[in-house]
């Protein structure tokens, strides 16, 4: 009886601390600063869109949005083409070679960015790729792949034998194996690192704040931290960034929930 | 990360049924197929761009940290250890950050954990309104941190704010706070916007190992007469101890790394008071000081891999036939 009650309370209070604040930051996307102050809490008086336009426009958070889309595609995209080839390979060739191969890829994933991020630097900076969209697609590569090839080839060792044998008696070469065979049955292990690096990369602003100093280039979280330098208080116009910052997640997460949840735990690893 | 190779319960997701694996065992076996030589340009893309990219650069920073170079200057001196030893004896920015940063890794890797738990305990079970209440906590940890910066920071506004504003009304001014305002708290502040931003995801681990713990040992406990809480101690506790593992090894290193949520909620560079590691290490970088900020991003790694080991020592204790 008392764990029931516990239960009960701790589960309505802490569903309050989550639905509350994202309520208010939402409603508050369509007040006024004098409104937001007044009732937090309370319906916006109208839904005008009067702050969505400002953000968008003014501000060109469009820009920032259609940068970090572009960004974030090509990343994803290419990290798992390299990774689940990579990933691939290290499930099939047999003995140390195989693993040494996985784990040397592998071991990228216990480097903090922080540790080799000034090097990085000073590597894209030699190269021209400061303050590029593809320095950005090729450093989220480099990020992502340890991870990728970490779900991707434990997915892929535990493949019974027969499914890439299948292949070589009908004379497919290894490609065609990779690609007809493995890949379609490694959808829910692609389907899970895909959803994690949408997230990080989407969200990340490290490298962006690192990279790139053209505001036209800039993605979305840099392009929302800047606001804060320029409206310090105007809450309605930073709620409006984050929802928009937030929108292609939300709607992902809606749709894909079980997937979200199994691919941002796969990668939990990672951090 | 060695602490989260092992099998833990939260890959299990993207496992294929366990009818499958016995096929890998079989390929263990001698007298493996051929392997096509075509096999081997496969990881080759993948390999350039993380050697080009990823592995030289990590072997460079040890070696810059070794150096005085600005970034930009042609010459630079090499001052041998000298960086760590003004990191170890002569730098108040750098202790500083370092305090903030291990408070805020206590706080937030003790009470993330037990928040995670205490949901996870609360909604093991897969009723529908499990479900949606999971997919309601697990919800913050999709949005970016600068997002969640921006929630907390009117959350925590000393005037118009909602936590001052909620006091108010329920009549506990007393407790009305100016938060990040104040130097000496700050700090919890954050963690505790931490905590909400990633509880849920940790629940969701701890219910991956909560499940797979067999309901018939709480049946014998209970015909054993044992309540609830020996229950846990004595086979929840136990039992989940990879789940406990990965999630206070993943905590501890996501709070050495929270660099977004301070610069969201303090601006860039962060105050004093809110300075962890990571930002400093940034801070110093863009003050041109790359080979200390290279020294300092080592011991950074260093201190995050050495508590990351001495936790999982002190779990194993706490875990021993309680």
């Amino acid at each position: 009886m008392r764990f029931t009650m516990t239960r009960g309370a701790v589960l309505a209070v802490y569903a309050l601390l989550v639905i509350v604040p994202v309520t208010v930051v939402v409603f508050g996307s369509f007040k006024t600063t004098p409104e937001l102050f007044d009732s937090p809490f309370g319906l916006p008086s109208s839904f005008s869109f009067e702050n969505y336009d400002v953000v968008l426009n003014e501000e060109n958070l469009a820009q920032a949005f259609a940068n970090s889309v572009v960004v974030t595609a090509t990343s994803v995209f290419l990290t798992l083409l390299l990774g689940s080839l990579a990933a691939y390979a290290t499930a099939r060739i047999p003995g140390w070679k195989g693993w040494l191969i996985f784990g040397f890829l592998v071991l990228g994933m216990s480097v903090p960015a922080q540790a080799n991020m000034i090097p990085q630097y000073v590597l894209f900076n030699q190269l021209g790729l400061l303050d590029s969209r593809i320095g950005l697609v090729i450093i989220n590569i480099v990020v992502g792949l340890p991870v990728a090839v970490f779900i991707l080839g434990g997915f892929m060792k535990t493949l019974p034998r027969e499914t890439y044998e299948a292949g070589s008696v009908d004379g497919a070469g290894p490609f065609r194996t990779y690609w007809s065979i493995v890949m379609p049955m490694s959808m829910p292990s692609l389907a899970a690192t895909a959803i994690f690096l949408f997230v990080i990369q989407w969200n990340d602003l490290l490298y962006p704040l690192l990279f790139i100093s053209t505001d036209s280039k800039k993605t979305i979280p840099l392009a929302l931290l800047d606001f804060q330098g320029q409206f310090l208080t105007d809450y309605p116009l930073l709620f409006t960034g984050v929802v928009i910052a937030s929108l292609p997640m939300v709607v992902a997460y809606v749709l894909l929930q079980r997937y979200f949840v199994a691919g941002i735990t796969a990668g939990a690893v990672k951090g | 990360m060695s602490a989260t190779t092992e099998s833990g319960p939260a890959r299990q997701p993207v496992r294929p049924p366990a009818a499958d694996r016995a096929g890998k065992r079989r390929r263990k076996g001698r007298g493996a197929t051929r392997v096509h030589p075509a096999l081997y340009l496969f990881p080759l893309p993948a390999l350039a761009v993380y050697i080009v990219f990823f592995a030289i650069p990590t072997l460079q920073a040890v070696q810059y940290s070794t150096t005085d170079w600005d970034g930009f200057s042609a010459d630079y001196e090499n001052v041998g250890l000298g960086n760590f030893e003004r990191l170890a004896t002569n730098d108040d920015l750098f202790t500083n950050a370092l305090s903030n940063n291990l408070k805020f890794m206590i706080v937030v890797v003790v009470f993330q954990t037990l928040l995670g738990l205490l949901l996870a305990i609360f909604l093991v079970r897969n009723t529908t309104g499990s479900l949606l209440l999971r997919g309601l906590f697990f919800f913050p940890t999709i949005l970016s941190s600068v997002s969640v910066a921006y929630i907390w920071k009117f959350v925590y506004d000393p005037n118009f704010g909602l936590a001052n504003t909620v006091l108010e009304a329920v009549g506990l001014e007393q407790f009305t706070s100016s938060y990040l305002g104040n130097d000496a708290a700050a700090i919890y502040w954050v963690a505790l916007t931490q905590i909400w931003f990633h509880a849920g995801q940790m629940m969701v681990i701890f219910i991956a190992g909560l499940q797979m713990v067999p309901s018939e040992l709480y049946e014998a406990a209970e015909i054993d007469g044992a309540g609830k809480w020996r229950q846990f101690t004595s086979i929840t506790w136990p039992m989940i101890a990879p789940a406990t593992a990965i999630v206070v090894a993943y905590t501890t290193i996501q709070s050495f790394k929270a660099f977004d949520l301070i610069l969201g909620l303090s601006g860039n560079p962060p105050r004093h008071s809110l300075d962890i590691l990571s930002t400093r290490i940034y801070s110093t970088f863009t003050n041109s000081q790359f080979g200390y900020a290279a020294a300092e991003s080592l011991v950074f790694m260093a201190f995050i891999a050495a508590i990351v080991i001495v936790q999982r020592r002190l779990l194993k204790l706490t875990q021993k036939d309680v």
